[in-house]
């Protein structure tokens, strides 16, 4: 209880409360659309591959600046999706398999410079260390301001966008008959979905960013049909795992945020796995049983009928398969 | 023998054996799934650890490799549940890897493990810790990896033809009476015991990286699946030995630096593979159009 005062008499505690908050809500909002785009686990890539972009940034300004570390962690996160892109189109190798290489050659490499840097004794290069998992109470005002600003841009965009994005991820050749620029539209989603990446990089890490993109969408989707309801979810679910991950998180100081928001995450998906209405596994197994039941039920019923009737007698009253 | 040969023994033999069983999850499109496993046997390996205190045993590897079967067990459930696939992986890789972490994190002090050596290992340490067998004495980790190696090479042989047929054709696999199921769940095993045995020793990054990348630049060099497979060992043992001098000349992290050789490797078979790299293809276009 000490701890939650604490948290809300501490402005700087709140501050990475709300960092946490807005990162939740883009991500959840971005991640339903790389669902449906069933690039999911392209997150995954950029989210490791913005690792050297971080490095590359320290090692030019030597010491720790947050914007030049956005700015350096978009420009590899970019460059690792065009990489993805490309060597699907130039040769034979298949998506699932030149994502693991972008990802593990572009982290491989990260860590390559974050050794580079640490032998170098760079006095805080500790700042570094922090996105690899995550430290949220490391997000000071600046930082926090500039991820509202992010964060703000992309909602509008998704709110201004979003019959051309669901469009785009239900039926794009569809869109392109009707006039839309879906390449650009598509290479927008990207950079978005790179954006948020980004953003959520110093809370949650850039080892299980991806989570955050994949699990709120994915326990959003269990509740509803309609994509605008779910976008909704989706955000609100982020915004819930991030704050309390961040909360839980802040009674252990050992403990890094990024793995405590994303079991947060996961404990609503299981949740709605198991008790969404529809399509939730309790109503499902449910309404088998049900099912079950009254199959049973006409089986016996028809039974009697017949026992009462002789074989090859009269004709039985109809209905009878 | 000194240390360096030691490292490189270790790198090459976890390159070699995570490229040798890598291929085939290339060929079933499965190659995230390697990269899932290789990060959900973390919680794996936190909990053999504290039920048996020690780090050197069979029984860590049992465990571990029993959570690999396991995640791509519920990543087939949630996908038959009507989870698509990709997210399917997702969730349950960073959940288990999540709680894995949280695992290591709180009871750091208690283990020798650490969140950083989870994710580079300390191949350099990996001289320091020998064990003797059979009267000969070697460091613990290339037993163990050799041990793994070995294994993986029985099986593949064993099952060769089985493996084959499921990788190129598995409607046809099933429909010529081969236990697919069976064949997955082996695979998945084999992929859950190399990821285990190198994890420690060398970390999860390198391990994804020589699951992937020295077969895909294997798979960019010939059409038949025997030379992919030796293939794949050679450039795994090129890249480990490459990455072991440039991380000796620079002083950065080892097995971060022979991912990134694996990676260079990749390039050129991508750039200049004579039958499907990007600049032969263009050289061949450009003969076509002159001849035309």
């Amino acid at each position: 209880m000490d701890f939650l005062l604490s948290v809300i008499q501490d402005p700087n505690a709140r501050w990475v409360i709300a960092g946490c908050f807005l990162l939740g809500i883009s991500s959840g909002v971005l991640g339903c659309f790389a669902f449906l785009r069933k690039q999911s686990l392209m997150g995954d890539v950029i989210a490791h591959a913005a690792l050297p972009g971080i490095c590359l940034a320290f090692m030019l300004q030597g010491e720790k600046n947050t914007m030049l570390f956005m700015l350096g962690a978009l420009g590899t996160g970019l460059l690792g999706t065009w990489c993805v892109h490309s060597i699907v189109r130039h040769s034979r190798i298949k998506s699932d398999t030149a994502l693991g290489i972008v990802l593990s050659v572009f982290f491989g490499f990260g860590t390559v410079l974050l050794t580079g840097i640490a032998q170098t004794g760079a006095a805080n290069q500790s700042g570094l260390d922090a996105f690899l998992f995550g430290k949220a109470a490391s997000l000071v005002q600046a930082d926090v301001s500039m991820m509202a600003t992010t964060a703000g841009i992309l909602l509008v965009l998704v709110l201004l966008l979003f019959k051309e994005f669901k469009l785009l991820c239900f039926d794009s050749n569809f869109g392109r008959g009707l006039g839309f620029p879906m390449g650009i539209l598509d290479a927008m989603v990207m950079l978005m979905i790179v954006l948020t990446v980004v953003i959520g990089l110093q809370a949650v890490g850039v080892v299980l960013m991806s989570a955050m993109l994949i699990i709120p969408p994915l326990a959003a989707r269990y509740w509803t049909e309609k994509l605008s309801r779910m976008v909704l979810i989706s955000g609100i679910f982020g915004a819930i795992s991030g704050v309390f991950g961040t909360i839980i998180s802040g009674f252990v100081p050992k403990l890094s945020t990024g793995p405590v928001i994303v079991l947060a995450a996961a404990v609503l998906f299981l949740f709605s796995m198991l008790a969404a209405p529809r399509r939730g596994l309790i109503v499902r197994q449910v309404e088998r049983m049900r099912v079950r039941r009254r199959v049973a039920e006409e089986r016996a019923s028809r039974e009697a009928e017949r026992a009462r009737v002789p074989y090859g007698g009269a004709v039985s009253k109809g209905g009878d398969a | 023998m000194s240390h360096g040969l030691w490292i490189i023994i270790t790198g090459s033999l976890v390159a070699a054996s995570c490229g040798f069983v890598g291929c085939f999850l290339i060929l079933r499109r499965m190659a995230m799934l390697g990269d899932a496993i290789s990060h959900a046997v973390l919680p794996g390996i936190v909990i053999a650890f504290f039920l048996s205190n020690s780090t050197d045993n069979v029984f860590m590897l049992m465990g571990a490799t029993v959570i690999g079967v396991l995640t791509a067990f519920f990543i087939q459930t949630l996908h038959t549940a009507g989870v698509q696939e990709d997210a399917a992986i997702g969730v349950v890789f960073t959940s288990l890897f999540a709680i894995g972490v949280v695992l290591v994190s709180l009871f750091a002090s208690d283990i020798h493990l650490d969140v950083q050596h989870v994710l580079y290992g300390e191949i350099a340490y990996v001289p320091w810790d020998m064990a003797t067998l059979a009267g000969v004495e070697m460091p613990r980790a290339v037993w163990m990896i050799s041990g793994v190696f070995a294994l993986s090479l029985l099986i593949v042989g064993l099952f060769y033809k089985e493996l084959k047929l499921v990788s190129f054709d598995a409607q046809m696999a099933a429909a010529a009476g081969i236990p697919v199921v069976f064949i997955h769940y082996l695979l998945m095993a084999l992929v859950s015991m190399n990821t285990v045995a190198a994890f420690e020793s060398v970390g999860a990054i390198l391990v994804v990286a020589m699951l992937v990348v020295p077969g895909a630049a294997a798979y960019l060099l010939t059409d038949r699946l025997g030379a992919m497979l030796g293939l794949s060992i050679v450039f795994g043992i090129v890249s480990a030995c490459a990455g072991y001098i440039i991380a000796v000349y620079f002083d950065v992290s080892i097995s971060g630096a022979m991912t990134t050789s694996a990676g260079l490797l990749f390039m050129l078979c991508f750039l200049f593979s004579p039958r499907y790299g990007v600049v032969s293809r263009v050289l061949e276009q450009r003969r076509l159009k002159k001849a035309t």
